[in-house]
């Protein structure tokens, strides 16, 4: 470790201002702080701080996520396998989805990561961590089968448009990981939707449809059981097939004081209160459906747990949270039943709320105004 | 007595280097005002260097309210008008000549006196010095009649000094400086205690003045809090707040009709090997109190605590409304993948490290940053340790773009930067809170005078 260290110091005056490697600070300082915690210390203000950091703030979602990501590596194998008619056993399952989902994450983390320092140089700022996760996230949200050059794009997309453009992490308006999402969606939506996309490498005899492509054809009866799509043993996004793994995730993170739990719970009893609505006003076999199994099917557990909770873009307020979260259930389930050209609501829903999330916000603040000046006219009324 | 303020949020952040409750008086030879002590007070010198002077003798006073002066706490020889960048005037020094000698400004009983009178002995003895108002924290303008005067008969900070303990000797004087506050103000003087921990009859059977019962964690025992509970700051109020300390200063004042500004301070922290109480004079050099006392070099003294102390030398001098001397290491070094680490001896008010497991273990923390500065993130932190209706990420941005209206709707007048201590200390995007609301506070007085 001390050697370590030593050559550390003893390249770093390189990249230092007028060093000749000075283009490269912003990439050093990142792979040096990666290394050790700096030696900085608190000049002004408290003299002491808390150990979190930003570091430690984005681990702890990766963490929380990788229940879902190894599930989901599993999951892609056994769904091809059950495709093929075949049976395999679980490590050649796993072995096999682990090999599909592997270099999507590592094209998502190069090209993002890559972006994200050239703008950290540009700015001469230090390289934020926010990219950690929405790195983790895009591979989980995708379709097990996409070209890696689209996911590329993806994310170049997501990373200049939905977040450099705004000044970088924190900044940001919209949830980067769902707005690579969205530009897949929309830009190559033969690639992101249908039923042959979701089986890596499926034999074309075999349906493949998910439980939300079913239901968008009204074929309520083919949906999977209720205990299957729980578990996960569907078909769909790598990460978001088992409501289980994400439970796990959710509970990591409410724990740790990382994941809003008012998110987390109001998206849910939104979703919820959606689906009793339309089973009251039934008119078909969706509407009828049991509202619980909202929770289950596509992404709805995933985007509550991770993409809604994105402090940056969620409502920052304690009572918005819970209107912010609240609406995205609605939402998702209203586009989800309602609309007939988007069989998943989830990540529009999320989308959308991000963009109103600064205006719930706006009337939470002008609410606590507004009693500021009240006290004043009861004191001199 | 009325019902107890109970506080829920606010975090207790437990040190190691508590103090021993023991008093030692030390006579020590060097001392020093510090004029950016005093906020909003633009220095002038009476003294120059060489003058002698005596305990309460003029040294120097406020540019723009010639009224407020500050007077020695010793008696002595000025040795230095030690000035920084621009002439900027940072401290003068002045040598005890160990006799301690006090200029005479009468005795008298406050209750017996008009408010004009009372104000003129505080302003002529330098003991105005002591008062201190809201908003803005500044020096407290005499002119004023404030609607009420606030004193934190407890502090909840870490390693905090226990006012019943220190005030155990000065009852009388305290209840003598509370009758002249009473003086003063148009409304109440509210003396706030900590329930079930404040015991001192000093506090509890205080006469004239109403108590006030706070229960909860820091910062429940910052005055900024305990106005916000008891009787908000709505634009156009102003509050004056004192220590209990400058009480039983103005106390002796009225009594012995002399400037005494003997006080007793706690030595503190995990560094002082033996951290106790000491009886010493405003201003004090603090090198005889940590000479052989620390139990490493590369340490950090903070005059003051460590949410909201100041920085200072081994050879500087204590500040002038600082009640405690805390020493606690530095932490210059690097920490392998640290972020990574689960780091059992570190401290962290978020689940994300294990301290939450043992919540009455007490750490010995440093001065590290524990990472390095990001834009804000995480959200919902700050409002779980500011016990206040204020919404502080909000009012921070409103002031770093400097929104002037803004600032004020959503409540600058209320807060002060040891409110914002907390916040500061949690949070992940290491901002420097502090400092960011004085720049708003400077930029409102500015605007509003």
């Amino acid at each position: 470790m001390k050697a370590l260290r030593n050559y550390i110091d003893k390249i770093k005056p390189q990249f230092e201002k007028g060093g000749k490697l000075e283009k490269f600070h912003s990439t050093f300082d990142a792979f040096e702080t990666f290394l050790y915690v700096p030696k900085t210390v608190t000049f002004r203000g408290s003299h002491i701080r808390d150990t979190l950091d930003m570091k430690r703030t984005m681990i702890v979602v990766v963490i929380a996520l990788i229940p879902a990501l190894l599930f989901g590596m599993w999951n892609v194998g056994f769904q091809h396998f059950i495709s093929l008619g075949e049976t395999a056993g679980f490590w050649d399952q796993f072995w096999y989805g682990f090999l599909k989902v592997l270099p999507l994450i590592i094209v998502s983390y190069v090209v993002g990561l890559g972006i994200e320092f050239i703008f950290a140089q540009i700015r001469g700022h230090e390289v934020n961590e926010g990219y950690l996760v929405t790195g983790f996230l895009i591979p989980l949200i995708v379709p097990p089968d996409i070209p890696l050059w689209m996911l590329a794009l993806s994310v170049v997309f997501a990373v200049i448009i939905g977040k450099e453009v705004f000044g970088g992490t924190g900044m940001n308006i919209l949830n980067p990981a769902l707005t690579a999402r969205a530009f897949l969606f929309f830009a190559y939506p033969a690639e992101m939707s249908g039923d042959k996309v979701w089986i890596a490498e499926k034999a074309d005899a075999f349906s493949g449809a998910t439980p939300l492509g079913h239901l968008l054809v009204g074929d309520v009866d083919k949906l999977p059981s209720f205990s299957d799509m729980f578990y996960g043993f569907i078909p769909g996004s790598v990460g978001e097939t088992s409501t289980l793994a994400i439970l796990i995730g959710a509970i990591f993170l409410i724990a740790t004081g990382i994941g809003s739990w008012r998110i987390m719970i109001s998206t849910v009893a939104g979703g919820l209160v959606m689906g009793w609505i339309f089973n009251l006003f039934a008119i078909n076999d969706y509407m009828a459906m049991p509202a619980y199994y909202h929770l289950v099917i596509g992404g709805f557990a995933f985007g509550a747990v991770f993409m809604a909770t994105d402090p940056v873009t969620a409502s920052q307020t304690g009572m918005g949270k819970y209107i912010y979260g609240f609406l995205i259930g609605v939402l998702a389930v209203i586009i989800r039943v309602a609309n007939p050209a988007y069989p998943e609501g989830m990540m529009l829903a999320i989308l959308l709320m991000n963009v109103f999330a600064p205006l719930i916000d706006h009337y939470i603040i002008q609410s606590n105004i507004k009693r500021r000046l009240k006290r004043v006219k009861i004191k001199a009324a | 007595m009325s019902e107890v303020h109970r506080i829920r949020r606010g975090l207790d952040i437990k040190l190691t280097g508590e103090p021993e409750k023991k008093v030692t008086a030390i006579s020590t030879d060097k001392f020093a005002l510090k004029p950016p002590d005093f906020m909003g007070v633009f220095p002038k010198t009476f003294v120059k260097e060489g003058d002698l002077v005596k305990a309460g003798t003029p040294v120097f006073f406020h540019k723009y309210r010639d009224n407020i002066i500050f007077t020695s706490p010793v008696s002595g020889k000025v040795t230095e008008i030690h000035r920084g960048a621009k002439r900027k005037m940072l401290e003068i020094r002045i040598d005890s000549d160990g006799k301690m000698e006090y200029e005479s400004f009468g005795k008298g009983d406050p209750k017996s006196m008009s408010r004009e009178q009372i104000l003129e002995k505080l302003l002529k003895s330098g003991v105005w010095a002591y008062f201190r108002q809201r908003p803005y924290s500044i020096i407290a303008d005499p002119e004023n009649t404030p609607k009420a005067i606030f004193i934190s008969a407890f502090d909840s900070a870490p390693l905090a000094p226990d006012y019943d303990f220190i005030v155990e000797n000065d009852v009388q004087a305290f209840q003598i400086g509370l009758d002249a506050l009473t003086m003063l103000t148009s409304g109440k003087v509210h003396l706030n205690v900590r329930e079930g921990q404040t015991k001192s009859r000093a506090f509890l059977e205080a006469r004239g003045v109403q108590i006030n019962r706070f229960a909860g964690p820091h910062p429940v025992g910052n005055v900024g809090v305990q106005i916000h509970h008891v009787d908000p700051i709505n634009k156009g109020d102003i509050i004056w707040y004192l220590n209990p300390q400058a009480v039983i200063i103005i106390g002796k004042l009225f009594r012995e009709g002399i400037y005494d500004a003997s006080r007793i301070i706690s030595v503190c922290g995990s560094e002082i090997k033996n951290p106790q109480y000491f009886k010493v004079i405003t201003g004090t050099s603090i090198l005889p109190l940590v000479k052989d006392n620390t139990n490493s070099a590369n340490v950090r003294y903070i005059s003051g605590n460590v949410l909201t102390g100041t920085k200072i030398d081994k050879v500087g001098y204590l500040g002038f409304y600082d009640q405690q001397l805390t020493v606690i290491p530095e932490g210059d070094y690097h920490e392998f993948l640290g972020w990574a680490m689960p780091r059992f001896n570190k401290f962290s008010y978020s689940k994300t490290f294990f301290s939450w497991l043992n919540p009455s273990k007490k750490y010995a923390l440093d001065t590290n940053m524990n990472g390095a500065h990001r834009a804000f993130v995480l959200t919902g932190q700050y409002e779980k340790v500011l016990p206040m209706d204020i919404y502080p990420m909000q009012l921070l941005k409103a002031i770093m773009v400097k929104d002037i209206d803004l600032m004020e709707q959503l409540g600058i007048y209320e807060v002060d930067e040891e409110d914002f201590a907390l916040c500061e200390f949690v949070d992940a995007s290491k901002t420097e809170m502090q400092s960011i609301v004085r720049e708003g506070l400077d930029l409102m007085l500015k605007e509003m005078s």
